[in-house]
């Protein structure tokens, strides 16, 4: 059925063109001989065509096209006609003699021409005749191309100020004059086609319609190239009347269009100068006109002319830009009251990106905005829609954009109240636009006023909100949100200790809520802050002033003990153990033995206690080791305390390569090369035998187990150790004890139960060649190696 | 057979000429056969003056007992058997009785002649002047030859010339409020006005301005009518809504009108009429007739 309809067009339009140019081809003839009579008959034929209802104006629009081309030839021999003698007022009267009213109009129109281009009438005259005369089509499609027709053959013949065609003095309001009307009856016409035809095919009809906007937003589009209306004229006449138009069409595709053109096709400075006309209009449309869009795209222009000069700063002040465009947005949210949620927040947003471009300096302006923003959302609870959650989020982001600086917006005491609005979700994506504003700009905030502030908007990724959801959160979304706290948390830096431990405070009292999937992730930048803090205060002499509520090292150690606690309740012993390890070590460097040694202390008995997995005891053994090594600030008691421990520790790892392995580590804890009171030679060579024996026990295991032995690293591993502490100078270790143990992994190399392991077997090559260097290099570690045989 | 051809033919040629033949204006005239020639305008209290020639065939003699030429008005019903009625009728003698020989010229003149009633063409009658030559004979029949010539008479503006307004309307369907600028217009007249919609609750098509024409001829029960439209002119296209006011500028040039003729000699009247068309989307038809007076205006 549609089908047919669309090739019963095509039918049509194919014979309107047939006939077009069938009488087309004649006038042409006429035209050759000079034949006016005939001219005018064929061309009145042929515009005959376009008095068809049956096509749709799409197509209407080929077949005026076509008809277009030809009344330009036509005009031309017009006004050669003229030329020849025939006098065009004669003209203008014979053309009028055709019976049928649109073909009548298309020649009047098109002799208009010539006759304001022959300049033997005033160009208003003949405009105002024009325009009165075309008042006979009523038909919404026919009329407004008729229309469209006239607009087009005037619009280089207007009696505007500096065309060829002036006037008197008040020429330009002819020009207007004329425009206006020819503007108000197209758009007269144009709304008509809404309410004609059946209620079914209003689809089609708006369709339609919108198909046809252009013609009449093209009369704007001429009314704004007329030079001689100027801002006074402007504002006294020609806007009043085209927004009286546009108001009382009371059409809300044509509200919509219209209002958007005006604000296309006049320059900012004139709307910047007329806002309360312009403004005034809003409330005044349809209530289903989506005037956000139109009013938005008002501020985003605004905008832009404010940003393209500064000189036009003053101008907006001058006018209130700010408070006229703020006052016509509550007016249009009163007047439409069915306005979804979303429209509200656009607006809102579109004005808030207005006074951050225009007011950079007026953060009261934009905190205004968020308040009325605020003020619409309460009692309308969270947001559902996700469109609106969207256009709050954009809201929210202008003005870390702006300014590039979390700590402007944190002024905005409105900020908070917005993203109350938002559902968790989006409260999340908030919270992370905002953190990666901040790592973006690196900005720094550097109090603990500011971080209180910033914390409560970005609670969402702090902690759980209430009735929030917890499933559902994917984990790797999760983690990246964490990070990025994580990361934050970092940034937070003053170079004075008192703000910093303030600062410090403030992220801990945050944090330590965030439950114990949130800890693992924030926990750890907050120690390693604090860290820094220390090592900061480590290098200034302790309590300059004497004060006692000055930050001390101490005082931050207390604070970490706690912080680290939390972790180890979670639980999540292995970072924990690791944190324990780092603040002994700063502990250490700022010469707190017991703080030390309690750290120590929680650490062991997170060991003991929490970490069972064998492979976590392995690393967090030879942590421990690593660490304790270090450390120089403990006594000769406290020490043996705890390197007794973890020798014990490591001893009782579960598999014998690992037991090996660690204790032959531990041998170090009693050889530090810089801390001549820790050089135990002794005790170094028992941890090593002790290795040797339990790599001997491993091998014995194996070959019980398996029929074969293990390999051969362990041996080599030890031999290392062995030539290390050799090359130290541990008097214990000689040249005898390396050899045999040489001479050891040669033999089990050989025995028939190894099992080949070509990397073992490269490790002791390289060994071997490595005492072999030694020796070649000469010297007295040269002379030292000298008597060991490879 | 040669007398026979002679039997046929008369036995002279008669001619009419005009002594202001060159230089006076000459206008198209229809005649019976359908063939159009130029003849002389006059109008009413104008001399006719000319001469008549009459020339016998070679070497024939005329005996006629006197030669006369008349000017003639008539109306002729159509519809009567062909009837003339002569309204006007003058005669002079050119000749006493005797014999003409040769071409023989007679000069004549009717000066002031009242001639009322302008030359017309209608549907059921003409109204024509003519000059009638006759050559009386006393045997083989008189011989007459017809000269035409029209008549046009002038008027001044009339001095009162009101507009035609009115409301019209169908209620609770159509009213509307149309207005002409007068109610009496020259030939080639233009008459503006406009067309104002008070109330539109059909949907119209389009709108009309036809200019009929009313032929009446007899009285009583014999009246004929005859209504012709002699223009069609289409002032709107498409449907208007409330408050439109649409305008009419209608040329009357290109449309042959003649004046308004009221009672002439009793006669016959022919009006004019301006009827204005509203046609809705069932073609239905919605009109209203306003005679209009037209009168000749002297070319400027």
């Amino acid at each position: 059925m549609i089908a047919d309809g669309v090739e019963d067009e095509e039918k049509w339009l194919a014979a309107g063109i047939a006939g077009l140019q069938q009488n087309a081809f004649y006038m042409h003839r006429a035209l050759d001989s000079n034949n006016l009579r005939d001219a005018l008959k064929y061309s009145a034929q042929m515009l005959s065509e376009l008095r068809t209802s049956r096509l749709s104006p799409h197509k209407y629009y080929e077949l005026y096209m076509r008809a277009f081309d030809e009344l330009r030839k036509l005009e031309m021999f017009f006004k050669e006609e003229t030329r020849r003698g025939c006098s065009i007022v004669d003209l203008y009267e014979l053309v009028q003699h055709a019976g049928n009213i649109l073909p009548r109009l298309y020649l009047l129109c098109t002799v208009g021409s010539v006759y304001i281009k022959s300049k033997e009438a005033p160009a208003k005259d003949v405009l105002k005749d024009l325009v009165e005369m075309c008042r006979g089509i009523q038909h919404p499609v026919r009329g407004l191309f008729l229309r469209s027709y006239l607009a087009q053959v005037s619009r280089d013949k207007l009696p505007d100020i500096g065309s060829e065609y002036e006037g008197d003095a008040d020429t330009a309001v002819d020009a207007v004059e004329f425009v206006l009307q020819n503007f108000t009856e197209m758009n007269k016409l144009w709304v008509r086609m809404q309410h004609q035809g059946p209620a079914r095919e209003k689809e089609k009809r708006e369709k339609e319609r919108s198909e046809l906007r252009d013609l009449v937003g093209k009369n704007l589009h001429v009314l704004s190239q007329i030079e001689g209306i100027d801002l006074d004229m402007y504002k006294d006449s020609v806007l009043p009347r085209v927004l009286e138009q546009v108001v009382n069409c009371k059409d809300e595709i044509a509200q919509y269009y219209l209002m958007d053109c005006i604000i296309q096709v006049f320059p900012d400075e004139y709307h910047l100068q007329t806002l309360d006309v312009l403004l005034g209009a809003f409330p005044q449309l349809q209530p289903t006109v989506d005037i956000k869009t139109v009013l938005s795209r008002l501020m985003e222009r605004l905008s832009n002319y404010a940003a393209s000069s500064a000189d036009v700063l003053p101008e907006f002040l001058q006018v209130e830009a700010f408070a006229k465009l703020n006052n016509a947005i509550g007016k249009v949210i009163e007047a439409q009251p069915d306005m979804p949620i979303l429209g509200v927040i656009t607006l809102y947003s579109s004005l808030l990106t207005f006074t951050l471009h225009v007011h950079p300096d007026r953060l009261d302006y934009a905190d205004q905005v968020l308040g009325a923003c605020v003020k619409k959302l309460s009692g309308k609870g969270k947001l559902e829609e996700n469109k609106a959650t969207k256009q709050i989020v954009a809201l929210l982001s202008a003005p870390l954009d702006k300014y590039n600086d979390i700590v402007t917006a944190l002024k905005l005491s409105n900020y908070p109240r917005v993203l109350e609005y938002l559902d968790t979700e989006t409260n999340k994506v908030m919270s992370t636009v905002i953190i990666q504003s901040i790592m973006k700009n690196k900005t720094r905030i550097s109090t603990a006023d500011r971080v209180e502030a910033l914390f409560e908007l970005i609670k969402g990724l702090i902690k759980d909100l209430d009735g929030a959801v917890l499933d559902e959160v994917d984990e790797d979304d999760f983690k990246e949100e964490q990070n990025s706290v994580a990361r934050l948390i970092q940034l937070l830096h003053n170079d004075e200790p008192e703000e910093m431990f303030k600062i410090i405070c403030t992220v801990r009292k945050h944090i330590l809520g965030g439950g114990p999937k949130r800890l693992p992730f924030t926990v750890p930048p907050l120690v390693f802050s604090s860290l820094k803090l220390v090592r900061q205060l480590q290098g200034q002499e302790e309590n300059p002033f004497g004060e006692e509520e000055s930050t001390t090292p101490k005082k931050i150690f207390q604070l970490l003990n706690q912080t680290v606690e939390t972790l180890s309740n979670i639980p999540a012993p292995e970072l924990a153990l690791q944190l324990y390890l780092q603040c002994a070590e700063a502990a250490n460097d700022c010469d707190l033995e017991p703080v030390a040694y309690e750290f120590f202390t929680q650490a062991f008995i997170l060991y003991e206690e929490e970490i069972s997995d064998s492979r976590a005891q392995i690393t967090a053994i030879h942590l421990i080791i690593g660490t304790l090594q270090r450390m120089h600030v403990f006594g000769v008691e406290n020490r043996d305390t705890l390197t007794h421990k973890a020798t014990g520790y490591s001893a009782k790892l579960l598999k014998k390569p690992d037991q090996c392995r660690a204790v032959y580590a531990c041998s170090h804890l009693f050889w530090v090369d810089d801390q001549d009171n820790v050089k135990d030679g002794e005790r170094v060579l028992l941890c090593l035998k002790r290795a040797l024996r339990i790599a001997n026990a491993a091998q014995q295991m194996s070959n019980a187990a398996r029929g074969s032995t293990g390999s051969v690293t362990l041996f080599v591993e030890i031999l290392n150790k062995y030539l290390y502490f050799f090359e130290k100078g541990n008097p214990q270790i000689n040249v005898a004890a390396i050899q045999s143990l040489i001479e050891l992994v040669t033999t089990e190399m050989q025995s028939d139960s190894s099992t080949p392991d070509p990397a073992a077997d490269a490790f002791f090559a390289s060994t071997l060649r490595y005492i072999e260097f030694q020796k070649q290099k000469g010297g007295a570690l040269g002379e030292k190696y000298e008597p060991i045989k490879a | 057979m040669n007398f026979l051809i002679g039997a046929f033919k008369p036995a002279c040629n008669i001619s009419i000429t005009f002594s202001d033949g060159k230089s006076r204006k000459q206008v198209p005239m229809k005649k019976e056969n359908g063939k159009t020639v130029m003849v002389p305008l006059f109008q009413s209290k104008e001399s006719i003056a000319g001469k008549v020639s009459i020339e016998p065939l070679q070497g024939k003699k005329i005996e006629h007992i006197g030669v006369k030429v008349e000017l003639l008005g008539q109306i002729e019903m159509y519809f009567d058997r062909g009837n003339f009625y002569d309204f006007t009728s003058l005669v002079r003698e050119l000749d006493v009785p005797g014999d003409i020989y040769e071409r023989k010229t007679y000069p004549f003149e009717f000066s002031t002649v009242e001639m009322p009633y302008e030359t017309y063409n209608g549907a059921n009658l003409r109204l024509r002047y003519v000059l009638k030559v006759t050559v009386s004979r006393n045997y083989g029949g008189s011989i007459v030859e017809y000269g035409d010539f029209m008549v046009r008479n002038y008027s001044s503006p009339p001095p009162i010339n009101n507009s035609i307004k009115m409301e019209v309307g169908i209620e609770d369907c159509l009213h509307i409020e149309f207005e002409y600028n007068k109610s009496k217009y020259h030939m080639k007249d233009v008459i503006i006005g406009k067309i104002y919609f008070l109330l539109v609750r059909i949907k119209i098509k389009n709108m009309d301005l036809e200019i009929r024409r009313r032929e009446s001829t007899g009285s009583g029960a014999n009246t004929h009518v005859e209504t012709e439209t002699l223009a069609k002119f289409e002032l709107m296209d498409g449907a208007p809504v409330r408050g439109e006011s649409i305008p009419i500028r209608l040329f009357l040039s290109p449309y042959e009108l003649t004046p308004t003729y009221r009672n002439i000699n009793n006669k016959f009247s022919v009006k004019y009429y301006l009827n204005l068309v509203l046609v809705d989307e069932e073609d239905r038809r919605y009109f209203k007739q306003q005679e209009i007076t037209i009168y000749r205006q002297r070319d400027s």
